[in-house]
This record gives C-alpha cells, sequence and structure tokens, in this order.
C-alpha cells in the first residue's frame, strides 16, 4: 500500500496542472446555471472577423475585377475550344482519342477499358454533362500541373521559398473547398470558370509536393556524374534532372488529375452549369435517388478512368516497365490520322456522330422502385439501427449524458444516485490509475467522462481552451501551445463557437469509429490475405471517388440527418486507418515475431506485446490521416443537412458571402491544422 | 619520390573546412600559423576541418591510390580536386593551369575534354540505356549522334559489354553497371582518370575481378589516374604511389613496398597486420646485394611475389638470386632475412 500511496503523490504532482484546469472547470460548471456565458460565448465579446474579410474583399475586388474577368475570359475561351471538340464533334472522335491515349499510355487493356467505360458513358445518357466535366478538368489540369512545378521547383531550388511554400500547400489543402469558391465567385463573376480555378487551386499542391520529392530524390552520384560530364546548368537540368524527377511528378499528375476533378465536382454546387456534378446534386435534391445513383456511377467511371491512364503514364516510366508506347513523333500522326478517320466515318454513318436513342438505358426508375421496396421491407430494422446509434451514441456526444438520457431516447431518467455513481466511478478510475503511476491515464478517464457527460456543446469553452492549450503545450512546447491556443480563441471571437463544437462532435464519433472498425479490420486483413485482396480494390475505390457521390447511398437509405452524414464521413475516412494499421501489422519485421515466438510468447501477447507498439507509429500516421480525412468529409456532408460549421460555410456560399464562408472555412481549417499537428507530436514522441 | 618529369597533377595546400564561414577561417594571420596551431584555430572557431594542408604529385600514366578510412578525408580531397566542392583555399595543377581558379565556363570544358569520374554508386542515369549513358559527356560536348555512338560503342567493347549497348541501368547487375560508369568515364579520352571507391559497392569475387580488369585497361591507355579506396589491400594491388589519410591530413606517401616495410606511424602499422606480405612484397622489395659463393642459384625477378620466391629455397638452398630483365644479378634472398620482413612488427631490413 506504500507503493500505492507512493505513486499517488507522484502522479498528483505530474498532473498538478491538469487537475487545477479541472478544478476550475468544475467550479465553471457549479455556476453555469447563473451565469449563461460559461458554456456559450457571449456574443459581446466577438470580433467582426467576417465583415473585416469582406472589406478585405471588396476592395480586392474593385482591384482586381478586371484582371480576373479577363483571365476568366481567357480560361472560357480555352474550355469552349475543349468543350467544342468533346461535345461539338461526333462522339466517335473523343473516344476515338481517349482510346488511343490510353493505349499510348498502357497499352491494349488499358485502352479496351477506356473504350468500354466510355461506351457506358454514352450508353447512360449521360454523355454531356460527363464531357462538360471532362473538358473542365482538362482545361485546369495543365494549369494546375505548370503552376505546381514551377512553385515545387522553387521550392526545391531555395529554402527560403520552400518555407513560404510548404504552409501554403496546407492551407490550400485543409481550407475547404467550398469556402474559397465564394472569393473566386466574386472576383470571377458566375459560371464554369469558378469551378475551372478552384479546381486549379485545389489541385495544385499533390503537384507541388511530388515535384518537390522528386527532385529531392535524385541520387547525388547521377547529378555529380552530370557535372563532370561537363553539363553546362541547362544541360543538366534538361537531361539529368528533369528526366530523373519525372517519374515522381507524374506521381503528382495522376493526384493532381483525381483532386482537380473532385474539386469540378464540387464546385458543381454553385450551380448554372450542365455537368455531372450538378446532374447528381439536383438529382439529390429532388429526391430522386435512382438518378443520383446512376450520374454518381457515372462520376465514379470518369474517376476510373482518369486514374488509370494517369498512372499508367506514371508507371511506364518506372524501370521495368514492360509498354513503351510510340515516340511522340511517330504518335502524333497515327493519332490524328485516326481523329480524321473516326471524323469521315461519322459522317458517313450518323450513329457514330450521335448515339442512338434506343441505346440508352436508365434504369433509374427500376433503382427507385427497388429502393422504397427496400425501405419499406426492413423500414423498422434500420430505423431502429439509425434510432440506436442516434440515441447512444450520438447524441451522448453532443449533449452529454445528462441531456441525452431522458424517457424517450434510453427509456430511464437520469437519477442524483446514478449521477453520484457515474462520477464516483470515474473518480475511483482516476484514483486507481494514478496510484500504479499512470497519471497520464488516470486525466484521461476524467476528460472522457466529463466530456460524455456535459457533451460536447456543454462543456464551458474555458475549460476546453484550457485543456486544449495545456495537452499541446505537454506535447510540443510553445509553438504547439499558441498555435492550438489560438485557433480556439479564434473560433471564440469569430463567433463560431457553436458550430465548431457541433462539428468537432460529429467528426470525433466519426473518427471513434473509423479508428474502431478501420482498426479491426486493419487487422483482420493483415492476419489474411484473402481479406486482404478483398478490401484493397474497395479501399481504393473509396478514395478515388468523388468525396460527395458517398453521400448518396446514405442519404437513399437514411434520409437527411446526422446519422447519414456520419456514415459519408466514416465511409471516407476509414480508408487511412485500414491501410495504416494493415501496413504497418505487415511491416513487423519478421525477426521480431521469431524472437517473440523464441521467447514463448502465444498468438495473444505476441499481437499486444510485439506487433502491436511496433506497428504503432504507422498506425498513429493512419490515426492522423483519419482525422484530416474526416473534417474534410464534413463540410461536404453538410449537404445532407448537418449542423456546424460545414453549414455555416455552405450557408455562406448560397448567399456569396465570402467574409462568413471564409471565417468558417479558416476556423475548420485551423481545427484540422490543430488536430494534425497535435498528432504528429504524438508520432514524434513515440518515433 | 622519383621527379622524371613535372607532375601531370600538382595539389598544393589544400584544405577543405565546413562551417558557417570557412573562408574567414582562413584569411589573414592563418598563413602564418604553424600547422598544429591552424588545426586548434579552426576548432576554435567551431568549424570542422576535413581536409588539412593536402599536397601531393601525380605523374603521367601513374596509378595514385588515396587510403582512408571513413572520415578520413580521402573523397573530399578527390572531390575537391575535381571541383565537385569547392575547396577552402589551396592549389590543383593540371599541367599548368590552375584548375581552382578556372571560371564555370573553363571548368565546364576541363570537364568535358579531360576529366573521367567513376563513382560509388555508379551514377547512372536510370532513364537513359547502356549506350546513352557511355555516350552522355560527348553529347555534353556537343558531338553529332553517330559520331558518340560509334565512340560510345568502342568503349562498350572495351569494357566487355558488347551485346549489352540497349539494356537500361536497372537490367544490369552491379558489376555490369560500374563497367558502364567506367566506360562512361573514358568516352572523352580523357588525362584525368578519377576514380571514387569505384568497387566497393560490389560483391568481393566481382571486386577481385573488376580490379584485374582495372589493371588491364590502364596497361592500354596509360591514364593518369586518382583512385580513392578504404580497402588497403585493393590500394596495394592496385597502386604506384600510396597516399594514407587520417583526420583529413596526410599520413604518409609512398610506393606499396615503401609503406609496407616503412610504416610511417603506428596507425599505418595497423593496417598492414591484416596484409597477407608474402603476397604483397616483390622479390626486389626486400633483397640484399648480391652473394657470391661460387654455386648457382636459383632465380627469381624482381617483381615475383615473396611466395613463389620462398618455394625455390630447399634443403640445401640457402640463396636466391634476383636476376633482372637483362640477365644482370640484382640482388639476392636469404631465409633469415625473408622471414625478418615477412614478420609484422619487427625491424625492416634497413633498420
Amino acid at each position: 500500500m506504500t507503493g500505492f500511496a507512493r505513486r499517488f503523490r507522484a502522479s498528483c504532482r505530474s498532473a498538478r496542472p491538469w487537475l487545477a484546469v479541472l478544478g476550475l472547470s468544475a467550479l465553471l460548471l457549479a455556476q453555469r446555471a447563473a451565469f449563461p456565458q460559461i458554456v456559450g460565448y457571449p456574443d459581446a465579446w466577438t470580433l467582426p472577423v467576417a465583415e473585416a474579410i469582406n472589406r478585405v474583399m471588396d476592395g480586392l475586388v474593385a482591384q482586381f475585377q478586371g484582371v480576373a474577368r479577363a483571365v476568366s475570359g481567357g480560361l472560357n475561351l480555352a474550355f469552349s475550344g475543349v468543350r467544342a471538340l468533346l461535345i461539338g464533334s461526333p462522339w466517335a472522335v473523343p473516344v476515338c482519342l481517349f482510346c488511343l491515349i490510353a493505349w499510348q499510355g498502357g497499352g491494349r487493356r488499358l485502352a479496351l477499358l477506356t473504350g468500354a467505360l466510355l461506351l457506358y458513358i454514352l450508353a447512360s445518357g449521360y454523355w454531356e454533362p460527363a464531357m462538360n466535366t471532362l473538358a473542365l478538368v482538362l482545361v485546369a489540369l495543365p494549369l494546375s500541373i505548370l503552376i505546381g512545378f514551377g512553385l515545387g521547383y522553387l521550392g526545391f531550388r531555395s529554402a527560403h521559398a520552400r518555407r513560404v511554400i510548404l504552409p501554403m500547400l496546407d492551407l490550400m489543402q485543409t481550407i475547404p473547398a467550398f469556402a474559397y469558391l465564394i472569393p473566386i465567385l466574386l472576383l470571377f463573376g458566375f459560371g464554369p470558370v469558378v469551378g475551372l480555378i478552384a479546381s486549379v487551386v485545389f489541385a495544385v499542391p499533390p503537384m507541388v509536393r511530388n515535384t518537390i520529392l522528386g527532385f529531392e530524390r535524385i541520387p547525388p552520384a547521377v547529378l555529380e556524374s552530370a557535372r563532370m560530364s561537363g553539363c553546362s546548368r541547362p544541360q543538366q537540368f534538361a537531361w539529368a534532372e528533369l528526366p530523373s524527377a519525372l517519374p515522381q511528378m507524374l506521381v503528382g499528375v495522376n493526384q493532381t488529375t483525381m483532386a482537380a476533378l473532385s474539386m469540378v465536382i464540387i464546385a458543381a454546387i454553385i450551380g448554372g452549369f450542365e455537368d455531372i456534378g450538378w446532374a447528381v446534386l439536383s438529382a439529390m435534391r429532388k429526391a430522386q435517388f435512382g438518378q443520383s445513383l446512376l450520374s454518381g456511377a457515372v462520376i465514379v467511371v470518369l474517376a476510373i478512368l482518369l486514374d488509370r491512364v494517369t498512372a499508367a503514364y506514371a508507371a511506364r516510366q518506372l524501370p521495368g516497365a514492360s509498354h513503351a508506347g510510340l515516340p511522340l513523333r511517330r504518335f502524333a500522326p497515327v493519332l490524328a490520322a485516326a481523329l480524321i478517320a473516326a471524323f469521315l466515318a461519322a459522317q458517313a454513318l450518323p450513329a457514330l456522330r450521335d448515339w442512338p436513342a434506343g441505346l440508352i438505358h436508365s434504369p433509374a426508375q427500376a433503382i427507385n422502385a427497388a429502393t422504397t421496396g427496400f425501405v419499406l421491407a426492413h423500414g423498422e430494422l434500420m430505423a431502429a439501427l439509425k434510432n440506436g446509434v442516434q440515441f447512444f451514441l450520438l447524441l451522448p456526444v453532443k449533449l452529454g449524458f445528462e441531456r441525452a438520457v431522458v424517457p424517450f431516447t434510453w427509456g430511464i431518467t437520469l437519477t442524483p444516485g446514478m449521477k453520484a455513481a457515474y462520477w464516483a466511478l470515474a473518480g475511483l478510475g482516476c484514483v486507481l490509475a494514478f496510484g500504479r503511476g499512470r497519471w497520464k491515464g488516470g486525466i484521461a478517464v476524467l476528460v472522457v467522462a466529463g466530456f460524455l457527460y456535459f457533451g460536447a456543446t456543454g462543456l464551458p469553452w474555458a475549460t476546453v481552451l484550457l485543456l486544449t492549450t495545456l495537452l499541446a503545450f505537454q506535447l510540443g512546447g510553445i509553438r504547439l501551445a499558441l498555435l492550438a491556443g489560438g485557433a480556439v480563441v479564434y473560433l471564440l471571437v469569430a463567433g463560431l463557437w457553436q458550430q465548431a463544437m457541433i462539428s468537432v462532435y460529429l467528426c470525433s464519433v466519426a473518427v471513434f469509429l473509423c479508428i474502431l472498425l478501420g482498426g479491426l479490420i486493419g487487422i483482420w486483413a493483415a492476419a489474411s490475405d484473402t481479406v486482404s485482396a478483398i478490401i484493397r480494390p474497395i479501399n481504393d475505390m473509396l478514395q478515388t471517388l468523388p468525396q460527395f457521390v458517398l453521400l448518396i447511398p446514405a442519404l437513399m437509405l437514411f434520409q437527411v440527418g446526422d446519422f447519414t452524414a456520419l456514415l459519408a464521413i466514416v465511409a471516407y475516412a476509414i480508408v487511412p486507418m485500414i491501410r495504416y494499421t494493415e501496413h504497418g501489422l505487415r511491416s513487423v519485421p519478421a525477426t521480431l515475431i521469431d524472437a517473440g515466438r523464441a521467447c514463448g510468447c502465444s498468438a495473444w501477447q505476441l499481437f499486444w506485446q510485439v506487433r502491436l507498439p511496433q506497428s504503432l507509429p504507422q498506425i498513429l500516421i493512419g490515426i492522423n490521416q483519419t482525422v484530416l480525412y474526416g473534417l474534410g468529409m464534413l463540410v461536404i456532408a453538410a449537404l445532407v443537412g448537418t449542423t456546424g460549421l460545414g453549414q455555416a460555410i455552405y450557408v455562406a456560399l448560397g448567399e456569396a458571402n465570402a467574409g462568413a464562408g471564409l471565417a468558417a472555412g479558416l476556423g475548420m481549417a485551423l481545427i484540422a491544422m490543430t488536430a494534425d499537428r497535435l498528432l504528429q507530436a504524438v508520432i514524434r514522441g513515440r518515433a | 619520390m622519383t621527379s622524371r618529369a613535372a607532375p601531370k597533377l600538382s595539389v598544393r595546400n589544400l584544405w577543405k573546412i565546413y562551417g558557417p564561414n570557412p573562408r574567414r577561417i582562413v584569411s589573414g594571420a592563418f598563413r602564418d600559423m604553424t600547422h598544429e596551431r591552424r588545426l586548434e584555430h579552426v576548432r576554435e572557431a567551431r568549424h570542422f576541418v576535413a581536409a588539412a594542408d593536402v599536397s601531393f604529385d601525380v605523374h603521367e600514366g601513374r596509378i595514385f591510390v588515396i587510403m582512408g578510412l571513413s572520415g578520413s578525408g580521402k573523397s573530399t580531397v578527390l572531390r575537391a580536386v575535381s571541383r565537385l566542392d569547392e575547396p577552402t583555399c589551396g592549389q590543383v595543377f593540371l599541367d599548368d593551369t590552375d584548375l581552382l581558379t578556372a571560371s564555370p565556363r573553363a571548368l565546364i570544358e576541363i570537364r568535358r575534354r579531360k576529366m573521367g569520374m567513376v563513382f560509388q554508386s555508379f551514377g547512372l542515369l536510370p532513364h537513359l540505356d547502356v549506350m546513352q549513358n557511355v555516350a552522355f559527356p560527348l553529347k555534353a560536348q556537343g558531338l553529332p549522334r553517330d559520331r558518340r555512338e560509334a565512340r560510345a560503342r568502342e568503349m562498350i567493347d572495351l569494357v566487355g559489354l558488347k551485346g549489352r549497348e540497349r539494356s537500361y541501368p536497372h537490367q544490369l547487375s552491379g558489376g555490369q553497371q560500374q563497367r558502364v560508369g567506367i566506360a562512361r568515364s573514358l568516352a572523352v579520352e580523357p588525362e584525368l582518370w578519377f576514380l571514387d571507391e569505384p568497387f566497393s559497392a560490389l560483391d568481393p569475387l566481382i571486386r577481385a575481378q573488376m580490379q584485374d580488369e582495372f589493371l588491364r585497361l590502364q596497361k592500354q591507355l596509360h591514364k593518369t589516374i586518382v583512385f580513392v579506396t578504404h580497402d588497403f589491400l585493393e590500394a596495394l594491388k592496385l597502386a604506384d604511389t600510396i597516399c594514407i589519410m587520417k583526420d583529413g591530413e596526410i599520413v604518409q606517401i609512398g610506393a606499396p613496398a615503401e609503406i609496407v616495410l616503412r610504416p610511417a606511424n603506428a596507425y599505418v602499422r595497423e593496417f598492414i597486420g591484416d596484409v597477407p606480405l608474402a603476397h604483397v612484397l616483390r622479390a626486389g622489395d626486400v633483397m640484399s646485394p648480391p652473394r657470391n659463393d661460387g654455386r648457382a642459384h636459383p632465380s627469381v625477378p624482381p617483381e615475383a611475389i615473396l611466395e613463389d620466391a620462398i618455394r625455390l629455397f630447399g634443403e640445401t638452398t640457402e640463396t636466391v638470386d634476383v636476376v633482372g630483365a637483362d640477365g644482370a644479378v640484382l640482388g639476392s634472398l636469404q631465409p633469415l632475412q625473408v622471414i625478418r620482413s615477412l614478420h609484422h612488427d619487427g625491424p625492416g631490413p634497413d633498420r
């Protein structure tokens, strides 16, 4: 017992700042009935952030509108040109074009796949919106690649430039895309060009990163042998550096393409243009699930198409590639000849010019009927599932046990005795942990107990501020504490507190589920090659799908609401958790496992004491990614009627209110960056 | 050292110092300090010496091997001489031109025409095939395609890769890749041939094979060579002159036998401890004056290794003559003195 007492005292000493914050929080909570501003941050203490942004924005618009409109005009011209080629010419021409490009990159099988996918789009009846989307991607892509390459090379050559560029990339990728649609809208005016520019902005970062990586990874001996061969600086760049960095840069092109596509789809939300994203959205709004599912499938087809073709070009550059294609100076005439042939054939055969209406097959009605039938047949079960998750998971996290546990939901009322027992249990857990010298565990028990009892929206803001800052300080020192504390203060003074906590609530539930389910699936996949082989393509698909396609099936089955959003977020954010868990477990060195076995570990011990600790760094990276994916998807999920920051951005978009949208978007980005840096600090501490 | 003609490559007082401001360290009073004081001065300024006051000459057609362990500064010297890294101060003369004052344009020209370099990690361009890799320096020179391919083909034949012209580096073994590296470095017919641990990344068997190949090439080509290695046996096998380095300074310069028989200090002696001396020393290295006792002795040429000479001692034979190519008796070997020279820590024949 003396050991227990000694360790308990030591734990209390270590945990002193935490106990102080928790004590203060208890005081605040005791007084919250008398002072409502303890939980709800008072409006009077906020600053007009949105208004300030609007004023700056007005200035910018006045200053740069002329230039912006000129740029927009130029882009429109390019876009119309590409569009004329894809839609204005007989369908046989673009099909022939893409098949040949696919063949050049990946050989006969890829060409056949491309042909089949394009024929599917034609047969689905969504050819024109799909080609509109493709045209936007094809115009955005070269711009993103050029800008990305330029910035990347600059970042590679100059450490100063890199210090500016890298944080900028973080911001570009963490600010929700909806948020910067608004200023683009104000600057460039309505129309497809907005989506185009937004997707250029969104798609640049992967290109920059891969360019930097590609150049950094050139072996020094390659550069030195070029120098010793007497290359001048331009020769060295063109003959040694560029070709050596090219494979990695093409990986960047692949990622950039997918990002551009997903942004073009998201940008459909501003409407006014007949692209495939709009087809999905308008169908979703009219509750035509069959139509939205079918047009969503077309997006999937486009995504697969772009992914496979660009990936093939990247793979072709790697050593050992089997398919080389034709040299460019022979490929170009072949392509031209084939296109002219296709055009002439279409003049002779009208079926090659306009896809025959009889060959369009749309099972939308059948899907609608089947969905209705399914919902009718299994309505009770699904309602039970939905209500179960909502009552026993979502509500407690959002409102806390004290408000969630009512007869309507749990069938019981929280009596004072039960409350006392709850807190006694939490206190006991903490004391036991302290006594075993695990003060961090003890504090965690108290924090989680408080979080669940009062709910994300019932915590005093001062508690959240202090706990976040303290955690950041202990994990990463003063700089991290400044970032984390600053983020919370920003959310408070910008008047976004309520929405932010709702976002945090939804995201934390989703991340919790992702870690649990994704971790289990990852463990299973690491143990079984069959499971791994089944999971991999599903993961690939979930990740390449433009995000809001994931909303469709959830929406079809469960209507609007937090539960639907939760499903969509989990579907999207679970992927990295599965991948990194499996990868981490599989990459534990065989010698360590042999050593464990030789020491007489059971399978269970082997897992807990060898495999899991060894793969923890990888798993933590997976969790980090999952959190960022979850926050990213949160904004998209606002489309199905969640509240929180996502909705704030969405509403601002509707009103073209740049200030409100950017203020909320910045809030979202700050939450994401804080979460990211905190987890990074944990990972560094483990490494 | 012999000083028949002016050296082809002459390195004078070369320093390479790392730190925030190495140039300032070597300016001013540095010139007048003693060597020890200079080293201290650099250390006090929290800089790091990678090469300290290195001077040596390499004569035309000779193989000069710089030997040292990692961190000894051997690669630093080679990289400074080739100006892959700028040395802090010193002079490097190729014939009469000081390479260190050459303008960037002049340096490119020198590299294009006069230097070839082989790297430990090969440094082949992954996107080019064997032919294109070997022809690469010629492309930099601006030679038309047919001429550079003809020349590259010659080089590929020379290193024994005929038939692999269209292979890519990743399809070749390590030894083959280094053959490409060698062919490329020879493509411009350089006067100076630099090799930076060229065989260190290879398996022992391949390494021995490549060393033999290297000696065969040199017999044909007579390049002026600076060869860097951490392998003392490799140095003994290849070198005309060995330069042993430690902590950025030259410990000893000499012919292989000189180093083995008269190590400058304990550090050098430690290397020799591992060496099977009977394989390394030659009859001419350890012979004593001719002994004329009226009897006929078995004879060996002066370049025969001791191992072969020892076999000639028998029940009755106590003297082996060392006979030059013209038949003149240059000296003789006696068992006791041979045994002494093979004893690592023992006094050399002159002591």
